[in-house]
């Protein structure tokens, strides 16, 4: 790149062998020394501006540290492993909110992930051209739906939906199996745990698809071909050519939706239910870490209560930060190898 | 595809039922992906739709048991997005310049990248206790421009990431055209870049503005909400999100009502903008 090199004031407005008199010369170097200005002032402003956006990351994370100090001073590491979230005694502990958080966002990756690769194989080896393009339109759409319709819809069309029909089949039919019926165990309630994570899944099955099949879509050509024309078959193709090839960037993708769901909020509020405990059955109401903030901040008097919300907002904060740190560092290598 | 004819070997047929399975499942998966599209705005469209009226926009939200509209909350959303995109364009726009014409390769810029892509998918309640730490807790009060300033926070690294890809396309032609007729190099990247890349940033701006016209979770605790007619940012301000959220849990019939018809606005209103956006780029990226 040469051109990032240039000199910042380049001789403008009068033309070399000009006549000039004394007067036009003093316009001239006042014209220039205004550019020359001007030019300064513009490049300072847009790395002011650069520098904001790093300003705004470690004013999140101080603000939220200097905020979660009183918590974290009067509960020590024990706010961490402590189930207890008791706002008349003011006693907090975090565990019950990072429990669901963890469980709800698994449930969705589970489910997500697969469906997910198969759609980005499907869009990339399987559909017709002229499909692609509205296929791959309406899964970013699904994107594109504010996080609280999926809360809207799932309070009032999935939670029945699954409380009617899916989850007494699932109790009767895991019921009597040691392990499962604990998973599967209490009356069905319709919110909780397990419809949280299916909403979580739904929300962030369009960001692992519309990754993956960027990440698909770069596999150079010769080697899908030289790998069919040795007869492998499009399922072998994907598995063991595309899959492999692009690796780092699926798992980048994945990391992706793993932190959008890690910090879901609206969608998960309104099916959790909101209870402060562990339980073993997926189908009893819990809490995540974003449910309990939305839900309790406006309405925590006392500044223990307070302090211990934010502390919680932090822990969301660090576990995102790392996820999604981790996934664009993925990412990033992926793109410095296509780059090469 | 290859299909080895006259081949009935054992391993054959297992490879080609294993591939006709797999394919079918990754049929299957996109259908049961588009399924939740057309569920989730079915649903939205047939309860959004019933309760759709002139009223809807004319009148403020209604205490329970009563009719009303969602005049009061449709303004607020409109103010505090106006204001978050008055904030947050320019200087996500300015930031990202740096990161195109300026520091291509420098090393800030890829610090910035690194954290502004972390913002990007950053649990937005974060932003909104953060707001309410640097704001709120300041003030002494909730208010709008608390709501304002922390959808701002959202903009932000959307209009960045737009505007660094935008002007990374613009072709180096172009800028050595521009020099070599003596422009220097902020006029360059005012009057040449930003014109060729135009299109582009417009399309980021318009996302951006998809983006925070849903989000919620920031302004609970710092625009609050208000249930009646103030234009005051100050105060308190509803906004059709918060509305949403606190009227679809409520017990009330009509509420739940109100509340679905205002997730209809919001969707449209956001399917639409998303929808000019990838039209827009896409003719950024064909020209």
């Amino acid at each position: 790149m040469q051109s990032t090199r240039r000199s910042p004031v380049v001789d403008v407005a009068l033309q070399a062998g000009a006549m000039q008199t004394a007067q036009e010369q003093v316009d001239r170097s006042k014209i220039l020394q205004r550019l020359r200005l001007g030019d300064i002032g513009f490049r300072w402003l847009t790395r002011c501006a650069a520098i904001t956006v790093l300003i705004i990351l470690s004013g999140i994370i101080i603000s939220l540290v200097h905020g979660s100090w009183p918590a974290l001073r009067a509960f020590g590491p024990s706010f961490l492993i402590d189930e207890t979230w008791n706002p008349v005694t003011e006693k907090f502990g975090a565990i019950a909110p990072i429990y669901g958080t963890l469980v709800t966002s698994i449930i969705a990756m589970l489910i997500a992930v697969p469906v997910g690769l198969f759609i980005a194989m499907f869009l990339t080896e399987l559909c017709p051209m002229w499909l692609r393009r509205p296929i791959g339109v309406a899964i970013e759409l699904l994107a594109g739906i504010p996080s609280i319709i999926y809360g809207i819809w799932g309070l009032f069309v999935f939670a029945p939906f699954l409380q009617q029909h899916v989850q007494p089949s699932l109790i009767s039919a895991f019921g009597h199996i040691p392990l499962l019926s604990t998973l599967f165990a209490g009356p069905p309630y319709g919110i909780g745990i397990l419809t949280a994570g299916l909403i979580l899944a739904i929300m962030v099955l369009p960001f692992i698809t519309s990754i993956s099949r960027d990440v698909f879509e770069a596999v150079p050509p010769v080697l899908k071909e030289a790998a069919y024309g040795l007869g492998c078959t499009t399922w072998e193709v994907a598995r063991y050519v595309v899959l492999p090839f692009t690796r780092v960037g699926v798992i980048g993708g994945v990391m992706l939706g793993l932190g959008r769901a890690l910090g879901e909020t609206m969608a998960v509020t309104f099916v959790i239910g909101n209870a402060q405990r562990i339980s073993g059955s997926i189908l009893a109401p819990g809490t995540t870490i974003s449910a309990t903030i939305a839900n309790e901040f406006t309405e925590a008097v006392g500044d223990l209560y307070t302090s211990s919300l934010i502390a919680l907002g932090l822990i969301l904060f660090v576990i995102t930060f790392i996820v999604l740190a981790f996934a664009r560092l993925l990412l990033m290598r992926l793109n410095a190898r296509l780059g090469s | 595809m290859v299909m080895i004819s006259g081949a009935r070997s054992p391993l054959y047929a297992k490879r080609r039922r294993r591939n006709v399975a797999m394919m079918g499942f990754s049929f299957g998966a996109t259908a049961f992906g588009l399924s939740w599209l057309v569920l989730i705005l079915g649903v939205l469209l047939w309860k959004g739709f019933s309760g759709l009226s002139v009223a809807v926009f004319t009148e403020m939200t209604p205490p329970p048991g009563s009719a009303g509209g969602l005049l009061n909350p449709i303004m607020g959303s409109l103010i505090m997005t106006a204001i978050a995109v008055a904030i947050g364009t320019p200087l996500g726009m300015l930031a990202g310049t740096y990161m195109a014409e300026y520091g291509r390769y420098d090393k800030l810029s890829s610090v910035v990248r690194f954290i502004n892509d972390i913002l990007l998918s950053a649990p937005s309640i974060v932003v909104g206790l953060f707001i309410y730490e640097i704001m709120v807790a300041q003030m002494g009060h909730f208010s709008g421009w608390a709501g304002a300033v922390a959808l701002a926070v959202i903009v932000v690294p959307v209009v960045v990431r737009t505007t660094e890809d935008m002007l990374t396309l613009v072709p180096d032609t172009l800028r050595e055209a521009a020099a070599s007729i003596g422009l220097p190099r902020s006029l360059m990247i005012r009057r040449v870049a930003y014109r060729a890349a135009r299109a582009g940033m417009i399309t980021g701006v318009l996302l951006a503005i998809a983006r925070i016209s849903g989000e919620t979770a920031p302004l609970l605790f710092t625009a609050l909400n208000n249930q009646f007619w103030s234009l005051n940012l100050n105060a308190p301000v509803s906004s059709l999100p918060v509305v949403i959220f606190q009227f679809a849990l409520s017990p009330y019939k009509d509420w739940q009502n109100l509340a679905w018809t205002g997730a209809l606005i919001i969707t449209l209103a956001v399917l639409t903008l998303s929808i000019v956006a990838r039209f827009l780029g896409s003719q950024s990226k064909s020209s």
